[in-house]
């Protein structure tokens, strides 16, 4: 039935001619190329519980006077969006998990793309041919932070409402554009009747339709391009070594979809997130002390506060504080990380394709340079918390705040050289071995002392096997019956019998079998 | 060794697929159709595909056809084990609905579904399946110059017959699709919202606004004591996120900011706008007393107290730390017969955060 039913829809679509290549297709084992897959299996996630969530969710803000299960707030006048997501939460069965799976993945989303892309810029993974992909993944992750503060912003609760505030405030803030872009974006002045239902369709159509595209097209460019691997274990330029796609990658990855979807699950249950019925419906003239964004907001958040106060004031026209920290600075960051691999090549004057990676010690140029830039942000991150950490340490909010705007330019000036340095340390050290052998000290009846080096034991040395090509691994015979090996040294083609057959049902562990062509 | 492989056959004499990468040899060495290691693909002079396809024999009882457990067996009961344990999940999940449960039975039973799954899933494919390495191979992502010369070749010399002699088309083609493509604009951009013209400019405040709270009652000047504070707004605004007012009382008697302020704040009251000059933010905090507001999105501090260089004048909410770039504009206040706080008239100049047009003096054109 199923096989006549793919012999039906395989003779007018020819699907067994491509995919095969396909089940081939070779993923390398190292640990750092599952960064990627946890950004795409949590934007699985997203798509998953978002759809939940948009069935409940009411993207107005019409004032309502809420009456449900949420006590605290009886009465409360409120817009339908915040009513909607009270609800949502407390009347809908698992409507708080699902909310809560959504925000945690969406933190899980962002947070993958960032640590996924150091992994590709430290190791010069972005190099040619693979410009095109590191430029398509600088703009997933600027939808994904987009995306996320839109999220973050549809409830219309007390802290975004005022996230949003901050945001017309940039809109404005942009050079000739800036008011026209503002109202049209609002349908007015702030706060205006219409910019939930408006974040509501950029949240769940607009933006979620374009990332998945440049998803595709990601994936796409990473198997019409193929993987980069690390040096060693047989692999070359002219290679791809690890595992195929069917069955091992695919086992492996769905049971990694399955655990990254535990974790959000898990994380959903136990620990809350962006309570918005603590924090009160928005109310313009309403702000709550340490208002803090998302986590991907928040270098942002501390530019905006790090920021001198100055202005570009000239005849009839002004440069707004807002724009430095909140276009200029987000502008500058993501055309230099866009540009990178391009000016790097023109830098070092690299116009080689590269299929194996650098270790981040072996180019220390491009190692500090990128752990500085990357503490500068860690500091505009901690700038997000001044109020927080004046208040939990007792000091004066003038003080915590110039710390940070010294700290700005110190870290990156100290955290440069000093990853220059510990890169050319580690360049001399030996690679570290799998299992380390220990020295026996044996002190003499006469009181001298010797050194004796342990004998390896049986399992103590790490064989590194070479690999065999993908084409050679079948799993059934040609009457699809699994051939099962024996441990016997039967090598195909030396003149063992046909399917070696000798080894059936031996009890053995393999269960694979040569193709015949190459017999 | 097992796994030592053949000697590579002929193409022709198998029929069959082409090698895939390195042959497997022995630890260490590189196959008989792979490039050393390090060696680019792009210096090899005759491309990839240009090298004779080899063929590869491999022992059927290679280790990397072996799994990786060393106990198959046990390995495969501790993955049944995960799935049962995932089952016992997922039911409990439909358990925790049907039972209403709190919201962390339903979680937890569904990342123990989850992670049961997960567990066992990856570990079939880490311990139960061959162990590997497998390899491909690959080859460079330009196409060959010969490749790229029929491409160009094809392209240019038809678009030179059927495209190129009709410059003239190609104009007005280019001009509809520029038109096109700003009236689309018009839709997609222009419908959204009117225009700013005087929208940063103007507030609700107006000569005579009853300075109302957030309830609607009008602000009496017997409702503030010295060193209290309170969200005003005008009689037809309230609520208004743009009119929204921070009134002060600073002492009992008429306060003067500046110069040409003499009368603005009668019997100690003041008041400012609260949409902060910075990013927008209501300057909701009053430390009392440093005599201070304080934005809390930004951090940014106004001066309201005593003005050092003019005895007995006040500091006209001049920012003196953090981002905010301007003093917050300050509503000139009056007391009517009935001793009603009301606006002598609109803000002069305009409220919140800058935007291009503002310029210094902030006039609207």
């Amino acid at each position: 039935m199923i096989d006549s039913l793919y012999r039906w829809v395989d003779d007018r679509l020819n699907i067994s001619g491509g995919t095969r290549k396909l089940l081939n297709k070779i993923f390398p084992d190292h640990w750092s190329f599952m960064l990627g897959e946890i950004a795409l299996y949590s934007f699985v996630i997203l798509v998953l519980t978002g759809i939940f969530l948009s069935l409940y969710f009411v993207p107005s803000q019409k004032d309502v006077i809420y009456h449900g299960s949420y006590l605290p707030l009886d009465g409360t006048h409120m817009s339908e969006a915040y009513a909607s997501t009270i609800n949502l939460s407390f009347s809908v069965r698992t409507g708080l998990l699902m909310r809560q799976m959504h925000h945690w993945a969406a933190n899980i989303f962002v947070g993958s793309i960032v640590v996924h892309m150091c992994r590709i810029f430290f190791t010069g993974g972005f190099r040619r041919p693979r410009e095109f992909n590191w430029i398509i993944g600088v703009n997933l992750l600027i939808l994904a932070i987009f995306n996320g503060f839109l999220g973050y912003s549809l409830p219309d609760d007390l802290v975004s409402g005022t996230g949003i505030r901050i945001a017309f405030s940039i809109l404005e803030a942009l050079p000739i554009v800036g008011s026209y872009l503002a109202t049209f974006l609002f349908g007015g002045n702030y706060p205006g009747t219409a910019i939930i239902p408006r974040f509501f369709i950029l949240h769940v159509l607009i933006l979620p339709a374009i990332i998945a595209a440049l998803i595709g097209a990601h994936l796409g460019l990473l198997v019409k391009q193929k993987h980069t691997q690390f040096a060693g274990n047989g692999a070359t330029e002219r290679n791809v070594v690890g595992s195929p796609m069917w069955p091992i990658f695919i086992a492996k990855t769905n049971g990694f979809l399955f655990l990254v979807a535990g974790v959000t699950a898990a994380l959903g249950a136990a620990v809350q997130i962006n309570p918005i019925w603590q924090y009160g419906p928005y109310v313009p003239y309403h702000v709550s002390y340490a208002v803090q964004p998302d986590w991907y907001m928040g270098w942002l958040d501390g530019a905006l506060r790090v920021m001198p106060s100055w202005e570009i004031v000239f005849p009839g026209h002004m440069i707004p504080n807002a724009f430095f920290p909140g276009i200029l600075l987000p502008g500058i960051t993501f055309t230099l990380l866009m540009m990178w691999p391009m000016l790097e090549a023109r830098i070092r004057n690299d116009t080689l394709e590269h299929q194996i990676l650098e270790e981040p010690r072996n180019n220390p140029w491009r190692t500090s340079i990128g752990a500085a830039v990357l503490s500068f942000y860690f500091v505009l991150f901690g700038a997000s918390a001044t109020d927080v950490l004046a208040n939990y340490l007792q000091v004066s909010l003038n003080t915590v705040l110039i710390t940070f705007r010294v700290l700005c330019i110190l870290v990156p000036l100290i955290v440069g050289p000093v990853t220059y340095k510990i890169c050319l340390e580690l360049q001399h050290q030996h690679r570290p071995t799998k299992t380390k052998r220990h020295n026996i000290v044996m002190r003499s009846a006469e009181g001298g002392y010797s050194t004796i080096e342990v004998q390896a034991r049986p399992g103590d040395e790490r064989t590194i096997l070479p690999p065999i090509p993908v084409d050679a691994m079948i799993l059934v015979n040609d009457d699809g019956e699994p051939i099962l090996a024996d441990g016997g040294p039967v090598t195909v083609g030396a003149g063992a019998g046909p399917g070696a057959g000798s080894g059936r049902g031996n009890g053995s562990r393999g269960l694979f079998r040569i193709p015949r062509s190459y017999r | 060794m097992p796994d030592s492989p053949d000697t590579p056959d002929t193409p022709d004499s198998t029929g069959g697929v082409p090698a895939a990468g390195a042959v497997p040899q022995s630890p260490g060495h590189e196959g008989a159709t792979g490039t050393p290691a390090g060696a680019h693909p792009s210096d090899s002079p005759n491309g990839p595909d240009s090298q004779p396809p080899t063929m590869v024999k491999v022992s059927i009882n290679a280790p990397q056809f072996q799994v990786a457990a060393a106990h198959p067996e046990r390995v495969e009961r501790g993955i049944a084990v995960m799935f049962v344990l995932g089952l016992l999940g997922f039911a409990g999940f439909g358990a925790a609905y049907y039972q209403n449960a709190a919201n962390y039975w339903l979680g937890g039973s569904l990342a123990v579904g989850f992670f049961g799954l997960g567990v066992g899933m990856v570990a079939w494919g880490k311990y139960l399946m061959p162990r590997g390495p497998f390899s491909e191979s690959r080859h460079s992502a330009a196409p060959t110059e010969e490749e790229r010369e029929a491409f160009l070749t094809d392209f240019s010399s038809r678009g030179k017959v059927a495209v190129e002699r009709r410059g003239f088309l190609l104009k007005i083609l280019g001009v509809v699709g520029g038109v096109f493509g700003i009236v689309a604009m018009f839709p997609l951009l222009r419908s959204l919202g009117p225009l700013p013209k005087n929208m940063f400019y103007v507030t609700k405040w107006r000569k005579g606004s009853y300075l109302t709270t957030s309830d609607g009652r009008r602000v009496h000047v017997d409702d503030l004591d010295v060193g209290s504070v309170m969200t005003v707004f005008p009689q037809d605004d309230v609520g208004g996120a743009m009119s929204q007012t921070m009134l002060i009382r600073i002492s009992t008697v008429n306060v003067i900011t500046a110069a040409d302020r003499k009368s603005w704040g009668p019997a100690g009251y003041v008041a400012f706008s609260k949409v902060c000059t910075h990013a927008g933010c209501p300057v909701a905090l009053y430390q009392k007393l440093i005599e201070e507001l304080l934005c809390p999105c930004h951090q940014s501090i106004f001066d309201i107290g005593p003005d050092p260089d003019h005895p007995g004048w006040y500091t006209p909410a001049m920012p003196v730390f953090g981002p905010a770039p301007r003093p917050l504009p300050q509503l000139a206040l009056y007391i009517d017969r009935q001793g009603y706080l009301r606006a002598q008239g609109p803000y002069y100049e305009p409220v919140g955060p800058g935007f291009w047009e503002r310029g210094a003096q902030g006039i609207a054109q």
